[in-house]
C-alpha cells in the first residue's frame, strides 16, 4: 500500500473538518502540520506573509491528485489548499481566452468554455485534477501534439510569492512579449517558486468532427515505422499515440477538423495503416496514464525521447509496456512497486540510459513512498545550478514545497 | 590596465584581426539596430567564430565588469541590440552553421547567426520548414529571434519562437556554457529556456539552438479580400474566428497602408478599398477546401467587394509582397514614420481603430494601419516629417497615445518587436511595481551583476541580493559608493 494520495479522489475535505487541526492527508508520506484554505488571492497572500513571519514551510495543493509526486518535502508546516479558488472569472469567447482560479477543476473549465464551442486543448490525465495542479506538474496527454502543453497555453498568471507579495506575469492577450515570461518558469515547478492563484489561457475551437484510426502493429519496430509514416504524411494529427501491453502494440491516430476534411485525412491514414479501424470514440486508455487504476501498486515513470528513438524506448520498457505520445516523444511506463528494489533500479537505469541516448530523460512521477526513498527520481538535470539560483531568488528561505523538486530544490 | 584594454588584448589573442573592431569609424557602423533613431557607439565590437570564443569574451566581461550586448543581424525594431557606450557589442553573425537537419526527429540544430529563412531553405528538401516567419525573415537571425521571441504573420496558427525552440546552448553572464532544454520535450527542472526566449539578451547569449521543424502543408490558399471599411473587414475576421477556423494568417491593411504599398511595390490591391484582408489557409487539402468555402462565404456576407484567390505561387507572392513591404513602403508617402507595435484583445479592434482615427484627426498626424488581425497585434505607422518643427514630437505623442489605448483595453505594449531601449519607460504602465520586481528576480538569478544588455526592458532594475518589497531610500551599498544602479 502506498502512503501517498496519488491517483485517488480529490483531497478536499468536508468543510466541517476545516477546524480540525490534525490533517489526515500526506505529501509523499509527510504529514503537514495544518491545513489552510484561503478563498482568494488576498487570503493566500495573508497566509504566505504569516508563514514568512513565523518561518513556516508551505506546500500548495489543488485537488491533491498529484500530492504524491516528487520527493517528499523536507518540511510541510502548512498544506495550502487552493480548492476554494475555483471560479472561471472570465471567458472572453471572441478572444478565445479564459481566466480561472487555480483550484478550478480542469473539467469545470472545459464544461464552461464548451458552451461557446471552445476548449482548453489539454488532456485531463488524472480525473479531478485542477488547473493549478496541472500547471505545477505540467501534465499533458495526446492533444499536446496539436497544441503543446500548459507552457504553450498559459498566457498570464497571478502568483503569490514566498514573501507574500502578489504579482502578475503575462497578460490577457495571446501575443505579448513585454518583459520576462515568468509563467513559463512556474509551469512544472512543483509549487517551489510561487503559489499560482489565477491563470489565463488561450483556448481553441472545438473541432466539428473527431476520428480515431487504430491499428495493431506487429511489434515495436513496426509501430515506429508507422509512426514515422504518419508524422511525414499530410494528415496533421491532433494526437499520435502508442499503447504497448502484453496484448500487443497499438498505434492510435486522432484527426480533428471539418467533416469533409476529416473524411479525406482518415482515408489517407487508412491507406498508410492497412487493416486499421476507424472509430468515433477514443480507444480505451486514451489520455490516461497506464497506472491510472493501480497507482498505489506502481511506479509511474515518464520517458522522453527524440521521435526516432521510439523502438528503443519500447524495448527498454520491456515487459512493462508503455503508453504515450509517439508523435511527440513522450511515453509513460508503469512498473510494479512490489518488485525487488534492485530490479526496479535496473529498470529505471535502463530507461534512463535509453532516453538519454535519444536526447531525453526518465523521471519517476509517482511511486509508493517506501520505494521512492530509494530512488533518484529525476536523473541528470542539466543547468541545475542555474535552477538553484532561480529558486534562491524567488524563495530564499526555501519555504515553498522544500525538497520536492530537482536537485533538492 | 583599464578593464577595456584587458578585454581588447584578450579578444585580439582569441580572434582574427577582423573579429575585433576598435576603430571609431568602423564602430559607428554598429551604432544602431533596426530602430535607427537610437544611436550609441559601442566601445568595442567583437565577432567570435566559435561558441567557446564567445564564452571567453563573456568571461572576460564578467571579470572586468564590462557590459556586453549581443547582436544578430541588427534588424530589431525596439533597440534591443542598441550598444552600450562603455561596453562591447558581441556580434553573432559568424556563428552561422546549420549543424543538423533531422527529418526523422523533425528537428534542426543551428547556430545563432543563421538567417531565419535559411533554416526553412535547408529543411524544404525534406518536406519541412521553420514556422516562425517575421517579416524580416530574409535577413534576421535565429539568435535574434530567440532573444525577441519573434512572431510573424503565421504565428496565429503556429505560435511564436518560444513554441518552436526545444533546446539551446547558452552562455551565462558569468561565461559558463550550459544546456537549456533538450532534444526531447519536457526537460526535467525549471523551464529556464522558456525564460530565456524573449528576454532580449538580458539573461545571456545562445550559441546553438535546436528548433522544431513543421511539415510543409499539403495545400496553401491565399486570398486577398477588399472591403470598403476596416469595420467590415473586422466583421469578416470575427465571423471566421467564431466559426472555429484558425487560418494560418489573417492580416489587415487600411487605406493609407494600401496606398503606400501600392506606391512602393505595385502589388495591385483592389482599387478604392478602405481595407484589405490577406487570409491564408493551409493544411491537408480536403480540410483547406472545406475552410475556404466558408471563408469566402463569410467575406461575402460581411460585404467584401472583391475576393481574389492566388492561382499561382507568383500571385501568392505578390499578395504577400504588399503586406510584407508595408513598413518600408510607408517611406514612399511620408519622409519619416514610427512603427508602433501594440496588442489588443481582437474583439476590441473596431473600437480601437476608431479611437486611433480620432487621435489622428485631433492631432493632424496621419496613421497607417497594418496588423495581424487574427490575434489583435496592431502595427500602426505614425507618419511625420522631421523637417517640420514639432512634427516629431506630435508623432511620438500619437504613438504613445496608441499604446495607452492598447493598455486601456487590457492589451500589451508589444506583441513581437520587444521592449528594448524603446519601451522600457512604458513597462510600469503595463505592470505594477511588484510584477516588475518579480521579473527582476529572474534577472538576478541569471545575471546578478547586470552586465548582459543592461538598460533594456526595465526602467529601474533592482539591486540583486536585496530582499524584495522592502526597498526604502537608497541601498546601503549605493550610499557607500560600493555599487551603483545601472
Amino acid at each position: 500500500m502506498s502512503d501517498s494520495f496519488a491517483g485517488r479522489g480529490p483531497l478536499r475535505s468536508d468543510p466541517r473538518e476545516a477546524s480540525v487541526s490534525r490533517p489526515t492527508q500526506s505529501i509523499s508520506g509527510v504529514r503537514p502540520g495544518r491545513i489552510e484554505r484561503p478563498t482568494s488571492t488576498a487570503e493566500v497572500a495573508e497566509v504566505m506573509r504569516a508563514a514568512a513571519a513565523a518561518g513556516e514551510s508551505v506546500v500548495p495543493t489543488g485537488a491533491g491528485t498529484k500530492l504524491g509526486w516528487g520527493n517528499p518535502p523536507t518540511s510541510a508546516d502548512i498544506l495550502l489548499d487552493l480548492a476554494a479558488l475555483d471560479q472561471v472569472s472570465e471567458h472572453a469567447s471572441g478572444d478565445l481566452i479564459a481566466t480561472v482560479g487555480a483550484g478550478t477543476p480542469l473539467a469545470r473549465l472545459k464544461d464552461h468554455v464548451a458552451a461557446a464551442g471552445q476548449r482548453l486543448a489539454l488532456d485531463e490525465t488524472i480525473s479531478g485534477a485542477t488547473v493549478g495542479g496541472t500547471l505545477a506538474t505540467n501534465t499533458s496527454g495526446p492533444l499536446r501534439m496539436l497544441a503543446g502543453t500548459m507552457r504553450d497555453l498559459l498566457i498570464g498568471v497571478t502568483m503569490v510569492r514566498a514573501d507574500g507579495v502578489v504579482a502578475k506575469a503575462g497578460g490577457k492577450v495571446v501575443k505579448n512579449v513585454a518583459g520576462y515570461d515568468v509563467g513559463k518558469l512556474l509551469v512544472g515547478s512543483m509549487g517551489t517558486l510561487a503559489v499560482v492563484t489565477e491563470a489565463t489561457f488561450r483556448l481553441h475551437p472545438v473541432p466539428q468532427t473527431s476520428r480515431w484510426v487504430s491499428l495493431d502493429a506487429r511489434d515495436a519496430a513496426h509501430a515506429a515505422e508507422l509512426t514515422q509514416a504518419v508524422l511525414h504524411s499530410q494528415t496533421v494529427p491532433s494526437g499520435l499515440e502508442v499503447d504497448v501491453t502484453a496484448g500487443g502494440v497499438r498505434v492510435d491516430v486522432l484527426v480533428e477538423g471539418r467533416p469533409e476534411g476529416v473524411a479525406g485525412r482518415t482515408a489517407v491514414l487508412t491507406d498508410l495503416l492497412p487493416g486499421s479501424e476507424v472509430d468515433e470514440r477514443a480507444p480505451a486508455g486514451w489520455g490516461r496514464y497506464p497506472w491510472e487504476d493501480t497507482a498505489d501498486e506502481h511506479l509511474g515513470i515518464k520517458v522522453t525521447f527524440r521521435l526516432s528513438g521510439l523502438a528503443d524506448v519500447v524495448e527498454a520498457a520491456g515487459e512493462h509496456g508503455l503508453r504515450g505520445s509517439a508523435g511527440v516523444g513522450v511515453a509513460y511506463v508503469a512498473v510494479p512497486a512490489d518488485r525487488d528494489i534492485t530490479e526496479i533500479r535496473a529498470t529505471l537505469a535502463r530507461l534512463r540510459e535509453t532516453a538519454g541516448r535519444h536526447g531525453g530523460s526518465a523521471v519517476v512521477l509517482d511511486a509508493p513512498g517506501a520505494v521512492k526513498q530509494q530512488l533518484d527520481l529525476w536523473g541528470p538535470v542539466p543547468a541545475v545550478d542555474l535552477m538553484r539560483r532561480v529558486k534562491d531568488e524567488f524563495d530564499p528561505d526555501h519555504r515553498l514545497s522544500p525538497g520536492r523538486f530537482v536537485g533538492g530544490i | 590596465m583599464a578593464p577595456l584594454e584587458t578585454l581588447i588584448r584578450r579578444a585580439r589573442a582569441l580572434l582574427p584581426d577582423e573579429g575585433v573592431i576598435t576603430d571609431r569609424a568602423r564602430l559607428r557602423t554598429y551604432e544602431c539596430d533596426g530602430l535607427a533613431h537610437y544611436r550609441v557607439t559601442p566601445a568595442l565590437v567583437v565577432i567570435p567564430e566559435t561558441a567557446e570564443q564567445l564564452a571567453e569574451i563573456v568571461r572576460c566581461c564578467a571579470e572586468q565588469r564590462i557590459p556586453y550586448v549581443a547582436r544578430g543581424s541588427g534588424t530589431g525594431l525596439s533597440g534591443g541590440s542598441l550598444p552600450h557606450a562603455e561596453g562591447v557589442l558581441v556580434v553573432t553573425s559568424r556563428l552561422r552553421a546549420i549543424k543538423e537537419v533531422r527529418r526523422a526527429d523533425q528537428r534542426a540544430v543551428v547556430e545563432p547567426g543563421v538567417i531565419n529563412l535559411d533554416v526553412t531553405r535547408a529543411a524544404t528538401p525534406e518536406g519541412y520548414y521553420y514556422a516562425p516567419d517575421p517579416s524580416s525573415q530574409q535577413v534576421c537571425s535565429i539568435g535574434g529571434n530567440v532573444a525577441e521571441n519573434s512572431g510573424g504573420a503565421h504565428c496565429l496558427k503556429y505560435g511564436f519562437t518560444t513554441n518552436h525552440v526545444l533546446a539551446a546552448e547558452f552562455v551565462t553572464a558569468a561565461g559558463d556554457r550550459v544546456r537549456l532544454g533538450g532534444d526531447a520535450p519536457d526537460s526535467p527542472g525549471y523551464d529556464l529556456l522558456g525564460a530565456v526566449v524573449g528576454s532580449e539578451g538580458t539573461l545571456g547569449i545562445v550559441t546553438e539552438v535546436t528548433v522544431r521543424l513543421v511539415r510543409l502543408p499539403e495545400k496553401v490558399v491565399t486570398l486577398l479580400v477588399g472591403f470598403d471599411s476596416t469595420d467590415r473587414a473586422g466583421a469578416a475576421v470575427s465571423a471566421i474566428i467564431a466559426a472555429g477556423i484558425v487560418p494560418a494568417a489573417i492580416e489587415m491593411m487600411d487605406a493609407l497602408a494600401i496606398e503606400a504599398a501600392e506606391a512602393a511595390v505595385h502589388c495591385d490591391y483592389p482599387a478604392g478599398a478602405g481595407a484589405v484582408l490577406v487570409i491564408e489557409l493551409d493544411g491537408p487539402a480536403t480540410e483547406v477546401d472545406a475552410e475556404y468555402a466558408d471563408v469566402v462565404r463569410f467575406c461575402e456576407e460581411t460585404g467584401a467587394f472583391e475576393i481574389r484567390t492566388a492561382k499561382t505561387p507568383e500571385e501568392r507572392v505578390l499578395i504577400w509582397k504588399g503586406r510584407k513591404s508595408a513598413f518600408a513602403a510607408v517611406g514612399r508617402i511620408s519622409p519619416d514614420y514610427i512603427v508602433q507595435d501594440g496588442v489588443i484583445p481582437r474583439t476590441a479592434l473596431p473600437e480601437v481603430l476608431r479611437a486611433i482615427a480620432e487621435l489622428s484627426d485631433r492631432s493632424g498626424v496621419r496613421v497607417a494601419n497594418v496588423f495581424h488581425a487574427g490575434d489583435g497585434n496592431l502595427h500602426p505607422l505614425v507618419l511625420f516629417d522631421d523637417a517640420v518643427p514639432g512634427a516629431g514630437e506630435a508623432a511620438e505623442e500619437v504613438s504613445r497615445g496608441i499604446l495607452d489605448l492598447c493598455l486601456r483595453h487590457g492589451g500589451s505594449i508589444t506583441g513581437e518587436h520587444g521592449v528594448g531601449a524603446d519601451k522600457a519607460a512604458h513597462m510600469p504602465k503595463m505592470y505594477a511595481p511588484d510584477d516588475l520586481d518579480t521579473m527582476q528576480l529572474v534577472r538576478c538569478a541569471f545575471d546578478p551583476d547586470r552586465i548582459s544588455n543592461p538598460g533594456k526592458i526595465f526602467p529601474t532594475p533592482r539591486l540583486c541580493g536585496e530582499r524584495p518589497g522592502r526597498r526604502q531610500g537608497a541601498h546601503p551599498l549605493q550610499q557607500a559608493g560600493v555599487a551603483e544602479v545601472f
